[in-house]
């Protein structure tokens, strides 16, 4: 994200121009009142969207998590800090943070995998642009099909049984109805989505890296790894923490997939499934509200440090 | 081992596990092409994942998922909204983008500071109290429910417009200017059209995570007539029960749009998302 503020620049276009003299007091006055308006006419609707449909809910999720609010009947009552306590003292509200683990361990695999392909397709290869489309492609796939997808796939007697047992790896699985193996099957689908995306923009930048200094390098006898390791790696360390910062704040708020694929039903509830429930199944929207203001709390803190240690000018490139 | 041995290992690997990737995401979408082509005798009969189906012009399960599902009518709503989305949020965004890099104004640095920090709040945060807003301004079960959302809450478009303002010189406003323009003519007719590569990405962004998005129309318009494509695909699940040779047909029928956009646009949505995931 650049920042706005850092680069604000002082525009000539609000000052006065220059004009002979009778005139420009004669209009003086409606000029001015028009130049002072003209920006926010250019800003009326914008600024109303991201106040009613931005700011009121987050204004209003704080005021409703002191309260305990149905989200149903006309009155409330204040009940101070009750659903906090609630929230960090129930550890079943608490457990929907397991799963998060598992999506984060996935977060770190993708990346991973990202990077070499990223590394092995910027560099002669053949079928290349065939190869980065295959990997790339499953993040534009409807969400919705994915699950279904991967509903078939995962099915006892289904498909990724079918395959393991060409490999001699037997038996059939319960890979979603397992509580101990339905969230590496989730977190699976996710790498398979999302791999593509980090891909693509690792190679943009692996591609934006001035050849002269591989070319340097390779003078100087370095290897593919020492490239590797020395070039490629270096100039992708803000993409990198950036994506891993993303990384966080997307594992917390996982829904799509185990909502399609298992209801969100047991082990494979996430954080935001478990609000979305307390909210509109259960009607606790005070207890939901403070659940998702914890949650804003631990993006903000995240998105917070990763300004610390990347810095802004270094991620735009 | 000599170099050359080793180089040759080492392109065998390198091909080798780009082979093993490209199987991994091709496998689970060609199982449910395939399972799309059987009738549903042939699975009752058994007939494993990996079999191909008996007749490979079987289009039944096509036609019955497009008829059951309403899948024209999800078209047909998502094309709508679709469309009124991103023309709103390249007008939008572009106009905010324009004041807020062209003109100084008082309360210029609280409003760059508001729409920065709601690109840090996660909507799906916000959601519950979100659902209140759109039910009391009477929009709930209408698409005007997902077009607002979608407009809105996309801050990114603002940041992507910006970054391209600010590399249009100003002197070329100035000119305008002095020939009697006015900021409104300027913005249409010089900085709108010089955007064309942002709005391109804009464009490619949105229409992405609109085409795709299911949480929004899931929650804002639960009514039968008002699916989106990807609310009529969920859908399924409930009719086709187990009937896997529908709802793979079902999921063919949404992937197959992607898949023919994807082929048509490759360079420029790479370029696309490139730019509006580095802004």
């Amino acid at each position: 994200m650049t920042p706005v503020s850092s680069s604000l620049r002082r525009g000539p276009a609000g000052g006065p121009r220059p004009q002979d003299g009778a005139r420009h007091s004669r209009q003086r006055p409606r000029r001015r009142w028009r130049q002072r308006l003209t920006p926010w006419l250019f800003l009326l609707v914008p600024l109303a969207l991201l106040i009613t449909f931005s700011y009121v809910p987050i204004i209003n999720m704080i005021v409703y998590s002191f309260t305990d609010w149905d989200g149903v009947s006309p009155d409330y009552t204040f009940t101070g800090l009750e659903n906090y306590v609630e929230i960090f003292t129930r550890p079943e509200l608490f457990r929907v943070f397991v799963a998060s683990a598992y999506y984060l361990g996935a977060a770190v695999l993708q990346i991973v995998l990202a990077l070499y392909f990223a590394t092995v397709l910027s560099f002669n290869t053949r079928f290349r642009n065939l190869f980065k489309g295959i990997l790339f492609f499953p993040y534009l796939i409807n969400g919705v099909a994915i699950g279904f997808v991967f509903l078939y796939f995962f099915q006892e007697g289904g498909t990724f049984d079918t395959v393991l047992r060409l490999f001699g790896i037997g038996g059939e699985h319960l890979w979603l109805g397992d509580p101990d193996l339905v969230n590496y099957s989730l977190a699976g689908v996710s790498v398979w989505r999302y791999m593509g995306l980090n891909f693509v923009l690792f190679l943009g930048a692996i591609q934006s890296i001035a050849p002269e200094l591989y070319e340097a390098a390779e003078l100087d006898g370095a290897n593919r790894w020492q490239q590797f390791r020395f070039i490629i790696v270096p100039s992708l360390r803000p993409l990198i923490g950036l994506t891993a910062i993303l990384a966080i704040s997307g594992c917390l708020s996982v829904f799509e997939i185990p909502y399609i694929m298992t209801g969100g039903a047991g082990a494979s509830e996430t954080f935001v499934i478990q609000t979305i429930k307390l909210a509109f199944r259960f009607n606790k929207t005070g207890l939901a509200s403070a659940a998702a203001v914890v949650l804003l709390v631990i993006i903000l803190l995240v998105a917070w440090v990763q300004r610390r240690i990347v810095p802004e000018e270094r991620v735009t490139s | 081992m000599t170099t050359a041995v080793r180089a040759r290992v080492a392109s065998t690997l390198k091909y080798l596990s780009l082979i093993v990737a490209g199987l991994v995401v091709l496998l689970p979408l060609g199982v449910v092409l395939l399972t799309s082509l059987k009738t549903s005798d042939e699975l009752a009969a058994g007939s494993g994942p990996l079999t191909p189906p008996g007749d490979w012009l079987n289009l039944a399960n096509y036609v019955t998922a497009f008829e059951k599902g309403r899948m024209a009518e999800a078209a047909l709503n998502t094309f709508v909204i679709l469309v009124v989305s991103i023309t709103g949020t390249v007008f939008i965004g572009s106009a905010a983008a324009y004041a807020i890099d062209r003109f100084d104004f008082r309360l210029k640095k609280l409003i760059v500071a508001l729409f920065l920090f709601a690109t840090l709040v996660p909507s799906i945060t916000t959601q519950v109290t979100t659902f209140q807003v759109i039910d009391q301004l009477g929009l709930f079960n209408t698409r005007l429910a997902p077009i607002m959302l979608y407009l809105g809450t996309d801050i990114v478009a603002i940041y992507i417009f910006l970054q391209f303002i600010r590399s249009i010189p100003i002197s070329v406003d100035e000119a305008a200017r002095l020939d009697g323009a006015s900021s409104f003519t300027i913005y249409r007719k010089i900085i709108l059209p010089l955007l064309k590569p942002a709005i391109a990405t804009v464009v490619i962004v949105k229409g992405i995570a609109v085409y795709n998005d299911f949480y929004i129309p899931f929650l804002y318009m639960p009514d039968q007539g008002l699916g989106t494509i990807s609310t009529s695909l969920f859908r399924f699940k409930g009719p086709f029960g187990a009937h896997w040779e529908n709802i793979s047909a079902g999921a063919i029928l949404v992937i197959v749009p992607t898949l023919a956009v994807f082929l048509l646009l490759q360079r420029f949505i790479y370029n696309g998302l490139t730019r509006g995931a580095a802004k």
